[in-house]
């Protein structure tokens, strides 16, 4: 019959939240339909698209292939979580929309948070690398060149700072 | 503000909110106490239902309601025909749920609503099913089999439609010309397969008996009056909003989908919030999909390489049902001349139903497959006279000074297919300059000798876009000063909120930052169609410039009252009119629409102060008669026919003989859509409609087996190119404005994909050309790129 | 897509884990990284009863260099094995192939053990286990055993393990000196399983082959070793029709299959011409090689 439900604490965006989950819903279900943070999106949940990339524990996964479960303790951040409380976005972001890096923005998380990673183990990436990757994540509007102007644009605001 | 809004450069409103993850899109929507629908699909092709029992399902913890066609009663008619057409003889739409008889893989059969997705998928599994498989056909030569089974059991022969159209005397010119040439052309199956799929929910309030639905369509207004006649309520009961949409590419415009009644039905049954996210494998399966034809044409051409006509017979796959009529053929056939003098050209084709997804349009529409087979053509010709490919086109395209350029077939929007303005030579030369082509002969032969094959490809096309019926737009000025822009289509990723609020701006000399525009909402602005077809900034841009042109001339109207001046002395810059040249006669927008309301409340202290300073003592009533209160305009256009854009497309590719890569070294644009109003927003829908094209050339394909099972369901089998595989595109811009609207402007949403499936085929013919390769299909795979090496040198040692 | 119900088990150590599994191993199914598994669950291609979550486990987490060779937990995460120094020098081979397995954000998740043990004939990791000869630890109910990687494999996506077992370890072995490594594939997309792959290791004694080792992915249902193309190597100078030769028994010893991506034709093709491209690569690296491994 229906297996127990788990109890488990998670810390998103710097907030702990105690939840009661069922074994099977997956992380990107808890983040945006039990948590409400509906910015990590869901395109395709068989861990090609990349639209549902959040960090965990700092590194970019993706959350429709992980189980709530799994992530009692751990330390995620999603896309809401990228420029903090005040009015200024974060470089990336910035870097986004000066780019026009976004259209529909659907798979913009997920190219966000995956470019977080990206630019953290290479700060100063050459095209190959950006495209590298990220190729990992879908996007079906921008023909990927403005996201990838983005991040290299990002890379430099974020070296200035 | 100084300089134009129109035409400048700056980065969109909408961002931001997407930015932060703030957007809204519809399975963001989460009204309290909501459920969740899931769909069971039929698992055959073609089968009848003999039997269906949902009684395990119902007995399940937290389903609420499981629907089968029974169930539906009244409601389950079948969805409508769109655009209907006379060639149109065998129209069939499906209904909600079948009832006795599936058609695809994929056709919904039950609809689960439970308490979480997890439960209804688990219910759907408890449905028991009794099927009696029927014969399938999975194909257009399949369907067109002497005594093939049928689709539909009262469809002759599957044959759907047929339809000719002709313009000068093909046949005889046909006859009369000393070389013909012909080719047998195949486009395959492909689909729009935006990143978010599609998704309803909805929301019944029992007590006010409204129906409010999300959807993330293309078109809300026609759902909403739909829903209104299927439900048996009143159009203002009934309130459709397409919040964020991510993506659609034509796949979210056929209208209706079983989803966009099976959820309100449900959330009418059982007066709670119903919610249905379309998942990926479902999306593959059972949204529609595009391409499918397979072309025979024969072109007479003289020495020169002038065409003298052409003669065109095509099979459209339909898929199980054509919802959309058959305007996707339609298209591909009045396309087809595309930039070039074509004075005697027949053409007729077939629409063929097949056990298959539904065929709707998708970004082009129609039209890459009408650009692959003249372009094709153009290759044919160049290699039987030995001449340049970009030479034929010279010696056949439209010259400037022929506009209008009367095609003389029926466009697909039942106006002419007259081209109204364009600069095609031009457009070549700009892009073969660009790719440096002059050049490329050299490097090719260079690259040869060490056995790396370079070719060079090109693609022009011509696009009817902007076609009607009409749109509207709301504009408004509100005491903040801010303007307030809604408008009945939607967005999708166009940058609408940002262009809409730059014509609105440049009207208005205020700054586009301030303009917020409402895309999408039926409560907001209910007359229009929707965005498909090249068609938004052509009918809502030049609606909602005229709308604010007369906000405009209000406000100058009530500005010259106040200051008493003439309106000539008048100016409206910087969000403020003024008598030009006396600085402190400024009276800001935000205070002519607060005098502009006569109920002046004074809401805040700027506004108190602006009435108390402008307002004179009256007479008579607080408004004329004929006089409206407030800074606002509503205005449609309807445009009087297609405005025509075009491009040229130029490619050099490498291609490795040993693993069949086709692999892109440099993209060059040229295009023209008229005015443009944001380079960087129409650079966008470039780059992404060529990564779409590149997608449906050499990566994207969806398949079938020969009983009809989709094999590239998966986003692990269907392939969404990724940033390594779309190379870095430089773009031309050329601007020849329409006479035809105000703004001048032309549609480019589906610009970028229309030639490059053209272009990659004579970029391969060209790079494999010492092997005789010759493309005649299209996409390409690695695989098949290898085989016709192999076909080529068999029939070259054949030959030898 | 939503996974169906399953009972989920947490453990913290292998011990747990083997005696979880013992207790019910039928419609049981480990979770190490998910990044195979959980596609299936979200496409209920798998249906198992209960979960055992691996991910505690610690101890499976872990590169050491031991045996004149490196040995790797199961739990180690790929993109650690992509980043480990000690692996760059002495599994080059591995180092080479580990940027090919899917995308970075898969490689933070995806485990050695989980590659190895799903068995996918096109997946990089089983390749070079086998061409590499790498042994492999398993722990069941009885203990603990070791085999060969090629014993590893049986078919598609099915290995000799059984439902009771866990694999625990793999251990790689240094290469001798002057040995050159080559992994080279062809895939549709970056990132995607490739439509073939080739293994080559190849060491020289003065200009020619002293020994050759061979294995592809792709193209058949395991990870296929071509020893006849070794053979053929051995003993002979890495020439242009040598390395030909080797390609020759290769496209006719391999027996893939056709799918929508490409037909066994092609694969055969396919696989003949990355023989010689990583043959020739290996060959160059192994000139470049220092004579005595550090
Ligand atoms: C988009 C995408 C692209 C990918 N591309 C590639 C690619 O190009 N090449 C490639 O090789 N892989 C690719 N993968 C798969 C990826 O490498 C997986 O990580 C790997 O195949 C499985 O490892 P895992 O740790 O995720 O295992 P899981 O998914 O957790 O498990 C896989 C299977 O192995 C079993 N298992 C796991 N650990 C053990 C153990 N210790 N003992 C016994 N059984 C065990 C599980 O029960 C399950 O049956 C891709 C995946 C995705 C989503
Ligand atoms: S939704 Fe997770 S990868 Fe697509
Ligand atoms: S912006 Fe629409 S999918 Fe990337």
């Amino acid at each position: 019959m229906t297996p127990p439900e788990i109890a488990i604490t998670v810390h998103v965006n710097g907030r702990s939240y105690a939840e009661r989950v069922p074994p099977r819903l997956l992380l990107s279900d808890f983040l945006r339909h039990h948590l409400g943070l509906t910015g990590t999106h869901v395109g395709c949940e068989h861990g090609v698209c990349g639209a549902c990339t959040v960090l965990l524990d700092g590194a970019a996964v993706r959350s429709c292939l992980l189980l709530a479960v799994q992530t009692d303790g751990a330390q995620i951040t999603t896309v809401e979580g990228l420029a903090g409380d005040g009015e200024r976005l974060h470089p990336l972001q910035e870097a986004f929309r000066e780019m026009h890096g976004l259209q529909c923005g659907f798979c913009t998380p997920g190219f966000l948070l995956t470019a977080v990673e990206l630019l953290r183990d290479t700060p100063h990436p050459d095209d190959l690398t950006i495209r590298r990757d990220l190729a990992g994540n879908l996007c079906r509007c921008t023909g990927y060149q403005n996201i990838v102007h983005a991040v290299r644009r990002a890379a430099e605001l974020m070296g200035r700072r | 503000m100084t300089t134009r809004a129109i035409g400048a450069r700056i980065p969109r409103n909408e961002d931001p909110r997407l930015l932060r993850g703030h957007g809204c899109f519809v399975d963001d929507v989460n009204p309290a106490d909501g459920l969740h629908g899931a769909v069971l699909r039929s698992p055959h092709a073609h089968a009848r239902i003999v039997s269906i029992d949902t009684s395990r399902a119902r007995a399940l913890p937290g389903v609420d309601l499981v629907l089968t066609a029974a169930d539906l009663g009244e409601v389950n008619q079948p969805t409508p025909l769109l655009i209907p057409n006379p060639h149109l003889t065998y129209p069939r739409t499906p209904r909600p749920l079948a009832a006795d008889e599936v058609r695809f893989v994929g056709e919904p059969v039950a609809f689960v609503v439970a308490r979480d997705r997890y439960l209804a998928e688990d219910a759907l599994a408890a449905i028991d099913l009794t099927w009696e498989p029927l014969p399938v056909v999975a194909s257009v030569e399949a369907a067109l089999a002497e005594g093939a089974p049928l689709v539909h059991a009262d469809v002759p022969g599957n044959r759907a439609a047929r339809m000719a159209q002709q313009v000068g005397d093909p046949a005889g010119a046909l006859a009369r010309a000393a070389r013909v040439l012909r080719e047998r052309l195949y486009i395959e199956r492909s689909c729009g397969s935006p990143i978010e799929a599609r998704g309803v929910a909805a929301e019944y309030d029992r007590r006010a008996g409204t129906l409010r639905v999300w959807v993330s369509t293309q078109a809300p207004l026609p759902i909403k009056n739909g829903l209104a006649r299927i439900f048996g309520l009143p159009e203002f009961k009934v309130d459709v909003i397409a919040p964020d949409v991510g993506g659609g590419f034509g796949t979210k415009i056929m209208l209706f989908y079983p989803e966009e009644i099976l959820v309100p039905f449900a959330a009418i049954r059982l007066g709670r919030p119903v919610k249905w996210t379309e998942d990926r494998r479902e999306h593959l399966i059972a949204a529609t999909q595009e391409r499918g034809q397979r072309h025979d044409v024969e072109v007479a051409v003289d020495e020169d390489g002038r065409i003298l006509a052409i003669r065109d017979r095509f099979v459209h796959d339909a898929g199980a049902y054509t919802p959309y009529g058959i305007v996707v053929p339609i298209i591909t056939s009045t396309q087809l001349p595309g930039p070039y003098r074509l004075r005697n050209y027949a053409v007729e084709f077939d629409v063929v139903y097949t056990n298959t997804a539904m065929v709707t349009p998708y970004r082009g529409a129609g039209r890459p497959h009408g650009a692959f087979v003249m372009e094709r053509v153009i290759g044919l010709i160049a290699r039987e006279l030995s001449l340049e490919p970009a030479e034929v086109r010279r010696r056949n395209f439209i010259q400037p000074h022929e506009f209008p350029w009367d095609v003389g077939l029926t466009f697909q929007d039942g106006g002419p297919t007259r081209y109204d303005s364009g600069n095609y030579p031009l457009g070549l030369e700009l892009a073969l300059e660009r790719i440096d082509a002059a050049d490329f002969r050299r490097r090719q032969a260079e690259a040869r000798r060490e056995r790396r094959y370079l070719g060079l490809g090109i693609g022009c096309y011509v696009e009817g876009t902007g076609i009607g019926p009409y749109e509207g737009a709301h504009v408004r000025v509100e005491p903040s000063g801010k303007v307030y822009v809604a408008t009945g289509l939607t967005t999708q990723g166009q940058g609408h909120h940002t262009t809409f609020a730059q014509i609105a701006a440049d009207a208005l000399g205020c700054d586009p930052a301030d303009v917020t525009v409402v895309t999408g909402d039926t409560r907001k602005f209910n007359w229009g169609a929707g965005t498909f077809a090249s068609r938004g900034l052509v009918t809502s841009g030049n609606a909602i410039g005229i709308a604010a042109r007369k906000v405009r001339d209000k406000a100058l109207r009530i500005a010259a009252g106040l200051l008493e001046v003439s309106l000539d002395d008048l100016e409206l810059t910087g969000g403020a009119v003024r008598v030009r040249g006396v600085p402190d006669t400024a009276l800001a927008l935000g205070a002519l629409a607060t005098v502009a309301n006569p109920i002046r409340y004074a809401y805040g202290k700027e506004a108190s102060e602006a009435a108390l300073r402008l307002v004179k003592p009256r007479e008579g009533a607080v408004l004329a008669p004929g006089e409206e209160p407030g800074l606002e305009a509503y205005a449609y256009y309807a445009p009087p026919q297609a405005t025509f854009a075009s491009g040229c497309h130029a490619a050099i590719v490498e291609v490795d003989i040993a693993t069949g890569d086709v692999k892109i070294l440099r993209y060059v644009v040229q295009h023209d859509c008229g005015t443009v109003v944001n380079p960087t927003v129409v650079e966008g829908q470039i780059h992404g409609g060529v990564a779409q094209g590149i997608g449906g050339a050499l990566y994207e394909r969806i398949v079938y087996d020969d009983q009809g099972q989709p094999l590239a369901a998966t986003f692990m089998d269907f392939l969404l190119p990724t940033a390594m595989e779309i190379p870095e595109i430089e773009i031309i811009h050329t601007e020849t404005p329409s006479p035809l609207n105000p703004l001048g402007i032309k549609g480019v949403g589906e610009a970028g994909a229309i030639p490059v499936p053209a272009l990659i085929a004579e970029a391969v013919d060209d790079a494999l050309a010492p092997f005789g390769v010759r493309v005649r299909e299209m996409p390409l795979n690695p695989s098949r790129v290898l085989e016709l090496v192999t076909e080529g040198r068999e029939r070259g040692r054949g030959a030898g | 897509m939503k996974p169906p119900a399953f009972e989920y088990v947490r453990v913290g150590t292998t011990e747990e884990a083997v005696a979880e599994l013992a207790r019910d191993g039928e419609d049981t199914k480990l979770l190490a990284g998910g990044q195979s598994l959980m596609p299936m669950l979200n496409m209920r291609l798998a249906m198992p009863r209960r979960l055992i979550d691996l991910n505690r486990v610690g101890e499976l987490e872990y590169i050491r260099e031991r045996e004149d060779g490196v040995a790797i937990g199961a739990m180690t995460r790929q993109r650690a094995v992509e980043k480990s120094a000690l692996v760059a020098r002495q599994v080059p081979l591995l180092a080479d192939a580990m940027p090919w397995v899917g995308h970075f954000q898969i490689r933070n998740r995806g485990t050695i053990g989980g590659s190895l043990a799903h068995a996918d004939p096109a997946a990089e990791l089983p390749a070079v286990a086998v061409c590499l000869d790498a042994r492999v630890t398993v722990r069941g109910p009885e203990g603990s055993r070791t085999l060969t990687s090629e014993q590893l494999y049986r078919s598609y996506f099915t290995t000799t393990l059984a439902s009771t077992e866990i694999l625990t370890e793999i251990w790689f072995p240094a290469p001798p000196a002057r040995t050159g490594h080559a992994w080279l594939e062809f895939a549709r997309r970056h990132g995607d399983y490739a439509l073939v792959g080739v293994a080559a290791a190849v060491t020289l004694r003065d200009e020619s082959i002293a020994e050759a080792r061979l294995a592809l992915t792709g193209v058949g249902g395991r990870p296929t070793r071509a020893r006849d193309a070794e053979r053929r190597l051995v003993g002979r100078r890495g020439s242009d029709a040598v390395l030909e030769d080797a390609a020759d028994s290769v496209r006719q010893t391999i027996q893939p299959a056709s799918d929508i991506h490409g037909t066994a034709e092609y694969r055969r093709r396919l696989a003949g011409t990355l023989t010689v491209r990583a043959l020739r690569l290996a060959i160059e690296r192994a000139g470049r090689a220092p004579s005595r491994t550090t």
